[in-house]
């Protein structure tokens, strides 16, 4: 006979409600650990995706995604002309938060080099990659912008002509992938009152100046467009994505590029740790410690329920020792207990999580290896909670069911 | 590890006998002295009643011969093992306890979360028998005592008086050679204390099983054997009432 069966069939009731909560509560610990794999995942995925062998971004910066980095748009002529490189592509990101009827629509804007990349490395779920160099985007299916729709962000009205899956910022962000083009114009998108005042200052410091005075035909250049100025540069671009002839090359191109002063080489590797180290790395540790917390918490709880368990039993231990139980019998009894709520809990809180956190905003990712780990934590909580109510187990006198 | 038992009369069987035994609770200013100097010889199939005013050691002394509260001094023979020398055990109590003693209280002791026939298949279960055996054992025993039918109801769905016919059974499982009951029937109608106090009878007398009973309740006294009353921590035997022999 299985007493530890029959008493929690006896009290199946309670039983269930107590696998319940502990199943809640494992599940946070679990989903806690999801989303600690997810914002890791997404942090890389963006690099892991583009899969450069090279990033070049603006002199000692760490950009693109850990800080801001600016390059010359031309840098990626000048990066092609260097032996071993087979493609250089422009890399223009940033974030932008608009309204979308009434919703809030936020995304990572991603510029693609057209033509040399017309997004068909992205995984689509539905339409195609970019098919013109203006116009057209992809947008990942978190954005929630169905195929075909036309948006207006700035001046200019895109088509979404592609859905991508799982293309995340490492903010969490859903990409919308743009032509580089456009993509600039989004980003440096002035209004033009703007333009005009910006043009009228240019004009008006030019007249205080040497040269205007002496050459009144230059001013007729300042309320032209800043890009038609020989004197401004060109937008700048955040990076410059290198893929090599043969990667085994990273090293020397890395030194020849990295050579050049006024930008910083990164490998794919370092980029990586670049954002592990930096802007994800807070949220990391504190998703990390939050579970580590919420799994003495619930090893506290579980030592709670396991020793109220078996106090609310103690007088039929007694009993059993009067009746000449021996302590593995006991031992057994409050064990089995301990492991069946444990397995209960971990299954429920397994099933109940699987419906639950696709639901999330933000990716949550539950690995096997999560999952093994967990799963051993747990049979450790068992045991080790089961302690309390074990000590009082064989400390009970058999006085005690005469009592 | 244990002394033959020097018996008087070695065409009786001795199934349990305690030796001046003395019992003091605390020390020093809270010191007392719950049994001094009991002594007390059972044989086997003979049925003890024990009596005596509330806080004179009955139960001190019935948890002391079962082996669940050590006395201070004295010895302790069950089955012709010197069991306990003074407050020192000379074997594995609980072991000891499952094999040769049975325990009745006034509370039916019975595990709630185990149906009749499961408390008193435990029972056998924890001496060794295999759990088919063990059912066995069980329903037969459950049968023995007229409660058969009600072997599949839970503690707290059965009668107080069935609840303590389920706690004789389960104090007959292991075919213990002793029997304590600690007010076995003060929980109920004197109808029904006097079925319990003729099941000790009848079991003792159709297999050979001692029973001690401390008991408040006189109208009974007429099925004992024996009688002893403890008085103040003392016992003494007391001879049977010319009504009670009248039986
Ligand atoms: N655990 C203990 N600690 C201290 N004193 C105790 C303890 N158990 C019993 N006593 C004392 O020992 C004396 C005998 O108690 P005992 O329980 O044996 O009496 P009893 O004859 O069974 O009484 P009742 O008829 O009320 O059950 C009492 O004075 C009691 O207060
Ligand atoms: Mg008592």
């Amino acid at each position: 006979m299985n007493l530890a069966i029959k008493d929690i069939s006896y009290n199946i009731g309670r039983f269930v409600l107590t696998a319940v909560g502990i199943g809640m509560l494992l599940m946070v610990v679990m989903g806690m650990g999801g989303i600690y794999r997810g914002v890791v995942e997404d942090a890389t995925l963006l690099i892991d995706r583009l899969d450069a062998d090279l990033w070049v971004v603006q002199r000692s910066t760490r950009g693109p995604f850990a800080e801001i980095s600016r390059v010359p748009a031309k840098l990626s002529d000048r990066a092609l002309a260097v032996p071993g490189v087979r493609v250089a592509r422009e890399f223009v990101y940033h974030t932008i938060q608009r309204q979308d009827g009434d919703r809030v629509l936020r995304m990572a804007v991603l510029g693609l080099s057209w033509p040399t990349d017309k997004g068909d490395w992205i995984p689509l779920v539905e339409g195609r990659p970019l098919g013109q160099s203006r116009f057209e985007l992809i947008a990942d299916q978190t954005l929630k912008l169905p195929l075909g729709k036309q948006i207006e962000i700035g001046n200019e009205v895109y088509q979404v002509v592609g859905i991508s899956r799982g293309m995340i910022s490492s903010a969490g962000d859903g990409i919308a992938f743009l032509s580089s083009a456009d993509a600039l114009a989004v980003q440096l998108d002035v209004p033009g009152e703007a333009v005009r005042l910006e043009r009228a200052a240019r004009e008006s410091r030019g007249r205080l100046f040497d040269v205007g005075i002496q050459q009144p035909a230059l001013l007729e250049n300042a309320t032209r467009q800043s890009g038609q100025l020989p004197a401004i540069a060109r937008p700048s671009i955040s990076a410059v994505l290198v893929t090599l002839e043969h990667p085994s090359d990273a090293k020397a191109v890395a030194e020849v590029i990295g050579g050049w002063t006024d930008v910083t080489v990164y490998t794919a590797d370092e980029q990586r740790n670049l954002l592990l180290k930096g802007s994800v790395e807070k949220v990391r540790s504190q998703i990390g410690l939050f579970r580590i917390l919420l799994t003495i918490i619930a090893t506290i709880i579980m030592a709670l329920i396991l020793y109220t368990l078996t106090l609310d039993k103690l007088h039929s231990i007694a009993l059993l020792k009067l009746i000449g139980a021996s302590n593995s019998v006991l031992l057994g009894l409050i064990l089995q207990q301990a492991l069946i709520l444990g397995a209960s809990g971990f299954a429920i809180a397994y099933v109940v999580g699987q419906q639950i956190f696709p639901k999330f905003p933000r990716r949550v990712i539950i690995t096997s290896e999560d999952l093994i780990q967990l799963a051993a934590i747990v049979f450790v909580i068992s045991i080790a909670s089961s302690g309390l109510g074990v000590w009082k187990a064989m400390v009970v006198s058999p006085n005690e069911a005469l009592a | 590890m244990s002394t033959p038992l020097p018996a008087d009369d070695p065409s009786a069987k001795i199934a349990i006998k305690a030796e001046s035994l003395t019992k003091i609770y605390g020390a020093g200013n809270t010191e007392v002295v719950a049994m001094r100097d009991a002594s007390m010889t059972v044989m086997a199939g003979e049925v003890v009643a024990l009596l005596g005013p509330s806080g004179s050691g009955k139960s001190t002394f019935l948890t002391a011969v079962g082996l669940i509260n050590p006395p201070t001094s004295g010895k302790i023979y069950i089955a012709n093992q010197l069991i306990m020398d003074g407050p020192k055990a000379l074997t594995n109590l609980r072991s000891f306890r499952r094999k040769h003693l049975g325990f009745v209280f006034q509370k039916s002791n019975l595990i709630p979360f185990l149906k009749a026939g499961e408390n008193v298949q435990i029972a056998c279960e924890l001496n060794g028998l295999s759990s088919r055996q063990a059912r066995i054992r069980a329903l037969e025993l459950l049968d023995y005592l007229g409660i058969k039918d009600r072997s599949q109801s839970y503690p707290s769905m059965l009668s107080g008086g069935q609840q303590q016919r389920v706690a004789v059974a389960r104090a007959l499982a292991n075919r213990p050679s002793v029997i304590l009951a600690d007010e076995p029937t003060a929980a109920l109608d004197s109808f029904r204390g006097r079925q319990v106090m003729e099941l000790f009878t009848k079991v003792a007398h159709e297999q050979g099983t001692s029973v001690i009973v401390v008991t408040h309740d006189h109208r009974s006294l007429d099925v004992f054997d024996t009688l002893y009353e403890m008085e103040d921590g003392k016992l003494t035997q007391k001879a049977k009432e010319p009504l009670a022999v009248a039986h």
